[in-house]
């Protein structure tokens, strides 16, 4: 019937249609089964929303700024340099940093599902996950960025990195103009998760 | 050939809509994802095959099924695919008794070394990579799954059939297109194509501009 909230060939068709209680569903009976212990669930939410977050990649973006040695690792073998600082793991088992250039703007997207740097960013905002992301990023990145406030310069080329492997791709944007003589942690401030996706720019702090 | 998931480049979607946002909207989102993670820590099953169940939901539910809501109704049909859950457990929201898996499921103590330790689909091989950075390639068309009709792949639909360049070896990866089906890792070199969006697109929105795409050996050709 047209009007089926389900496709019925689906086991998940037999679960309620309000998505709150299809998790609460699966939770109790995984959780009834002994296969999921309830306070493992809280420490997952816990690290993704108070503990693995944009500030880690911040960091990386302020210290390959403020450092040259660093940088240069950081575009070579960027696994290998942000897992040193603790930031490796599940979606960011094979980290590649693009850095962008007056020629080159770099602008990050998943069009087969929502992959994303995990360990430097956290978890996608809503977005990142849209139909509208997915489906325009590759094809028309400049109107996108329009509506994000962007408008590159005429000379600025955009290479989109379609995320359709286990790589994860972190933007390292230009430092901006008015930092100069700042510190790693105020340099931190200036770096928004927008910038790191190549849907933003650094920002003055408020 | 393609299945509703393969959305680049797709007409009709409207703006995109950036804003401030919590990192979970609703508490069943952080549930979803919790749940989604746990489940997955039992080792039933690898990301391919919980992405290739996500892309196999009906065209309609996809469209209409928010991120995190494709995540759980995926997740429930892994869980009865693979016999940890009944139909009728889940149509009756209990459970009809302890799981032979219980032994393995994720402790609270356990969870930070499991998120760190992660995934790596990296694997070592004998086999040399075919391309070396800067080399003509040209992509499989169209974009399929050679081992299983309809099964997954990771060429997007746009990229099918299109000539590129080698920009980045990423040493050899397990093959989606056979660990979505459980027909083994079968690793093969990876590599990062970079495309002309002319060659994409036909009308690039400005000439020059670029997309890539990560792409295992057999999906390409040389040039």
């Amino acid at each position: 019937m047209p009007h089926d909230h389900h496709d019925h060939d689906h086991a998940h068709a037999v679960l309620p249609p309000d998505p709150a209680l299809r998790v609460k569903a699966i939770e109790t009976i995984l959780t009834q089964k002994g296969l999921i212990d309830p306070a493992a669930l809280d420490e997952i939410i816990d690290t993704y929303e108070n503990r693995i977050g944009p500030k880690n990649g911040a960091l990386v973006v302020a210290r390959a700024w403020s450092d040259p040695e660093f940088r240069a690792a950081l575009l070579a073998d960027a696994t290998a340099v942000v897992a040193e600082l603790g930031f490796y793991g599940r979606q960011g088992e094979h980290i590649v940093v693009v850095e962008n250039t007056p020629q080159v703007h770099n602008m990050v997207v998943c069009t087969l599902c929502s992959c994303y740097p995990w360990p430097l960013l956290g978890i996608p905002p809503g977005w990142y996950k849209s139909d509208a992301y997915r489906a325009r990023a590759v094809r028309e990145p400049r109107k996108v960025l329009a509506e994000f406030g962007i408008k590159l310069p005429e000379g600025t080329k955009v290479r989109v990195w379609d995320s359709t492997a286990e790589i994860r791709y972190l933007v390292l944007p230009m430092r901006p103009e008015g930092t100069e003589g700042l510190i790693e942690a105020e340099l931190c401030d200036w770096v928004t998760r927008d910038s790191m996706i190549g849907t933003g720019l650094p920002e003055r702090p408020a | 050939m393609t299945r509703v998931h393969d959305m680049g480049g797709r007409f009709g979607d409207g703006p995109v809509q950036p804003g401030p946002e919590p990192v979970f909207k609703y508490d069943w989102h952080a549930r979803a994802l919790a749940v989604t993670l746990a489940a997955g820590a039992l080792g039933q099953w690898s990301i391919d095959r919980s992405r290739h169940t996500r892309e196999c939901l009906s065209p309609g539910d996809y469209a209409r099924f928010s991120y995190f809501e494709k995540w759980i109704s995926a997740l429930a049909d892994m869980l009865v695919d693979q016999g940890i859950v009944t139909r009728e457990e889940l149509a009756s929201g209990q459970a009809a008794g302890r799981s032979p898996l219980a032994e393995r499921a994720l402790a609270a103590e356990d969870v930070a070394g499991v998120l760190a330790r992660g995934g790596p689909s990296d694997r070592a091989t004998q086999q040399a990579p075919r391309f070396a950075v800067g080399d003509a390639v040209v992509t499989r068309r169209p974009a399929r799954n050679l081992h299983v009709t309809g099964g997954h792949t990771r060429l997007p639909a746009y990229a099918a059939g299109v000539p590129g360049r080698i920009v980045h070896l990423h040493g050899a990866h397990v093959l989606p297109d056979t660990n979505a089906h459980g027909l083994g890792e079968a690793p093969e070199p990876l590599y990062t194509v970079v495309f002309d969006a002319a060659d994409l697109w036909g009308a690039p929105e400005r000439a020059g501009d670029e997309v890539t795409c990560d792409l295992w050996d057999s999906y390409l050709r040389p040039a």
